[in-house]
């Protein structure tokens, strides 16, 4: 491991730590912005235990662990792109950037797909069937498509940070002495990953 | 503008953590697979958190920056978590 | 970096022209000082709006029957005052103007962490505004829930919740952004020397505020984001006929909005703080305990929401855990007023206009701390829940508190932010009636409380017209002194300027540099080497 110590001083406006602090404290208000929900789940299932534990059964635990391990690929690819910045290989910081995007991407596709399964069935919000529901079941796929959905939002706001991060690292704007952009990104692509981490298990996997 | 020591994680580490993760994830879905009763979601919900703060700590950079940023994020989880049993004092006991 | 050799002219905010002029020139300004400002008159447009709506709603009941309006209309102006003032004026309030103005003179930054997120929180905020303003023009009316939303009744109505709601989420952002803006300007921008305790304590109740708004504020977004999605798609999270749980919004509503009265306290507390030690010319009393009862108000106030639902319905052992966390949260907050009347004893008291504000705001500040006591104390809450006991409360508290420590630092801080002098004898004559005014409107609401008058109705049972007839008055009395105040301020601001720097001899840096501040305030970041008060 190493450790370096850098004291810029070229550019008094630049404030990479005042960066970091600020993405970690919006971080915060993420969790809480998904811990008003996880509350919601938790009051919820603890009244409708059993109705929770069949409606699971909807779910699939192959296509939640696929894009489990989808997330968790691309958490390490941008923690390793990271890492190739710091000792300057922008070939493989933009790979690896790109990797994360496309991983992004398929997770995406596949929660089309998932969702797309449940629509056909005539099972999405609004829909007559979810009306008909009983009320265990009516709350458990309410809060499935809310908070999968939210996630996926932030899975789309996340793709936006990278992409824009991979385009400065391909101009150069990014780079070896200053990416503050690329931690913050990275910063944010791990906390999707750590509310899904969350999410698979509360959805896919009770029983 | 930065005080910060830089701490570069060699790409091994990476892969080892994923490595970690996965074979996390590979247990929880096993383990909720058998009958536990209850401990069921005790036992998921704590494999979660072990992959959370394995997160939070090499990928999210906790374990190596400066001690301030671990302690926001401890008391953030301590305050939530709170909430949360506050919340079910009324649920608990209605 | 630039080396200062010889002393050139520095322009000041007000005159300074950027890339462009006059209104553009304010309009994508990133300058704290002007963001303050635009603020500053941006709020006093809506809170003026919401008193105009206060006095009709009150000009309603100094009679039994119907005498301006009827019961819709009367549902949808509470609503709309409500919304204004809680979303549009206090809680954005004191922090949003004097925050953004003097946060990064008093610890001796040139301007806040990320200026122009602080600008695009002041664009969020209006565009909140105008969204929860088009609640009132569009779809079937406007909204009649109160500013709570109270499901299930929000998810029924026919009215125009939708936009609302929205508005208010917008909102919501504003602050968040606005909050952490100002953390992490505390963190990485405090002058050489500057440790966290010798950090004003204005920017002390600031750092708390700002966790608050950061941590609740999400609660409250993604309640909101629920009822959108009930109200358009039919999801049902809160409806009790599909089986939701409507106590459950209630929960989710106040693990917000109690901390939200935080966020509308504390900065409020912090400017008065600020004012006591320059008045009494003494250093304040117990700084750490000052610092420490914010940031334990920060802390235990996430814990008390329940309060607000002693009549809800949910469980017995959870009304008494929230009572008993109530009466916990008193102390901090009484531990200041403490704080500030030990600073008065024996110090040279300099009596002054924002002094006497901040006075009054102490004694009506006490007036709803009491009547708090009243309401979190499980029994009698029972009583006068949802009475005109409560309105009384909660004006004496957020209008006594906010709204008194508002005008307060105005007062205070007004020959720095305009470089003007105000007539102070018409200044104490127009918070004489005010206050008076004030008084004479809300005290009696107490007394119709416990006698049992309902709030939010229209109407009224005879018996409760007397006390009416003087809360209305006292309305019109109230107006009368908040108009002398204001009219006193404008005219200050026209008037010709006196070179004050330091009218009130304070020992703050805002007092340090010239009035009005030059662009980037310091014309060289000063050295920090004592506490913020030493007199
Ligand atoms: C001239 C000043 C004001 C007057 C005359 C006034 C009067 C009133 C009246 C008559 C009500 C309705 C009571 C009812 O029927 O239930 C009300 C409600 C309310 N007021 Fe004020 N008020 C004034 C200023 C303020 C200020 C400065 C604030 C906040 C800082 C405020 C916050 C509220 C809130 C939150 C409600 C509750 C609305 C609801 O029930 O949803 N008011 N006010
Ligand atoms: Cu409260």
């Amino acid at each position: 491991m190493e450790t370096i110590t850098t004291h810029q001083h070229a550019d008094l406006h630049r404030d990479d730590t005042a960066a970091k602090l600020g993405m970690w404290l919006f971080i915060f208000t993420e969790i809480l912005l998904f811990g008003g929900l996880f509350i919601v789940y938790s009051v919820y299932r603890f009244k409708n235990p059993v109705a929770f534990e069949l409606a699971h059964e909807e779910l699939s635990i192959t296509m939640g662990f696929i894009n489990t391990i989808i997330l968790l690929v691309s958490s390490a690819t941008v923690a390793i792109s990271i890492t190739a910045m710091q000792k300057n290989d922008r070939k493989i910081t933009l790979a690896m950037l790109g990797i994360t995007l496309l991983l992004a991407l398929v997770f995406l596709i596949n929660k089309y797909f998932e969702w797309g399964g449940k629509f056909e069935h005539g099972m999405y919000p609004g829909s007559e069937l979810m009306k008909n529901l009983s009320n265990g079941d009516m709350l458990f796929f309410s809060l499935y498509f809310f908070m999968t959905g939210l996630h996926g939002v932030h899975i789309l706001i996340g793709m936006i940070l990278l992409g824009i991060t991979l385009v400065k690292v391909k101009t150069g704007a990014v780079n070896s002495g200053k990416y503050a952009l690329l931690e913050n990104s990275g910063l944010y692509w791990h906390l999707v990953d750590l509310i899904w981490i969350f999410l698979f298990p509360l959805f896919y996997l009770i029983h | 503008m930065s005080d910060e020591k830089i701490h570069i994680s060699p790409y091994k580490s990476h892969i080892m953590v994923l490595l970690g993760l996965i074979v996390l994830t590979v247990i929880t879905v096993l383990i909720t697979s058998v009958e536990m009763g209850p401990y069921n979601t005790t036992a998921a919900m704590i494999i979660a958190s072990i992959k959370g703060a394995i997160v939070l700590l090499y990928f999210m950079h906790l374990r190596f920056d400066q001690k301030i940023y671990g302690i926001m994020v401890a008391i953030v989880v301590a305050i939530f978590a709170a909430v949360i049993v506050v919340t079910f004092f009324d649920y608990l006991y209605r | 970096m630039e080396e200062q050799t010889e002393h050139k002219y520095l322009p000041n905010y007000l005159e300074y022209r950027g890339k462009y002029k006059g209104l553009a020139g304010w309009l994508t300004t990133t300058d704290h000082k002007r963001i303050g400002l635009l603020y500053f008159y941006s709020m006093m447009v809506f809170f003026l709006a919401g008193v105009v709506m206060g006095i009709l709603m009150k000009l309603e009941l100094i009679s039994p029957g119907e005498q301006i309006m009827g019961a819709q209309v009367y549902n949808g102006l509470f609503t709309l005052h409500g919304l204004t003032m809680i979303f549009l004026f206090v809680i954005p309030g004191v922090a949003a103007v004097y925050g953004n103005f003097f946060l990064p003179i008093l610890i001796g930054a040139k301007d806040v962490s990320f200026p122009r997120l602080n600008l695009m929180s002041w664009y969020l905020y209006i565009i909140g505004a105008i969204v929860v303003l088009t609640s009132q023009f569009m779809g079937d009316g406007p909204p009649d829930t109160g500013w709570t939303f109270y499901a299930p009744y929000s998810l029924k109505t026919q009215t125009n919740v939708v936009a609302a709601v929205t508005g208010a989420f917008i909102l919501g952002f504003s602050s968040i952004l606005t909050g952490l803006n100002f953390i992490v300007t505390m963190h990485r921008l405090r002058a050489p020397g500057m440790g966290w305790l010798r950090m004003p304590l204005f920017a002390w109740a600031l750092y708390g505020t700002g966790w608050i708004q950061l941590l609740a504020t999400p609660i409250v977004g993604i309640t909101f984001l629920m009822v959108i999605a009930e109200r358009l798609l039919g999801i049902g999270f809160f409806d009790p006929a599909i089986g939701g749980d409507p106590i459950l919004y209630q929960h989710l509503f106040w693990i917000y909005s109690h901390p939200a009265v935080y966020i509308m306290i504390l900065p409020a507390m912090g400017a008065i703080t600020e004012i006591i030690p320059t008045f009494a010319r003494k250093t304040i009393f117990g700084y750490t305990a000052i610092v420490i009862s914010s940031m334990a108000i920060a802390f235990v106030g996430y814990f008390v929401w329940g309060h607000h639902m002693f009549t809800s319905g949910m469980s017995s052992t959870s009304r008494w855990v929230f009572s008993l966390l109530t009466f916990l949260v008193a102390i901090p907050s009484a531990i200041k007023v403490f704080n500030w009347t030990a600073t008065l004893y024996k110090g040279s008291i300099n009596i002054k206009t924002p002094f006497l504000w901040a006075i009054c705001f102490i004694f009506v500040f006490m007036i709803g701390g009491f009547s708090g006591l009243v309401l979190g104390s499980l029994a009698t809450d029972i009583h006068v829940h949802d009475t005109a006991f409560v309105v009384a409360h909660f004006h004496y508290i957020v209008f006594g508190g906010t709204g008194f420590a508002f005008f307060a630092a105005l007062h205070y801080w007004y020959p720095k932010m305009f470089a003007k002098v105000y007539n102070p004898k018409i200044a104490n004559l127009g918070l004489f009636i005010f206050f008076v005014g004030f008084n004479l409107l809300y005290f009696p609401m107490f007394y119709l409380g416990m006698i049992g008058m309902p709030r939010r109705y229209y109407d009224y049972l005879p018996m409760f017209h007397n006390a009416n007839i003087l809360s209305t008055i006292g309305s019109w009395i109230m107006a009368t002194g908040l108009l002398i105040v204001i009219i006193n301020l404008v005219r200050a601001r026209r008037g010709t300027g006196k070179e004050v720097n330091d009218p009130w001899d304070g020992k703050t840096l805002e007092w340090t540099i010239a009035s009005p501040p030059i662009v980037e305030n310091f014309e060289e970041i000063p050295v920090v080497d004592h506490g913020p008060y030493e007199y």
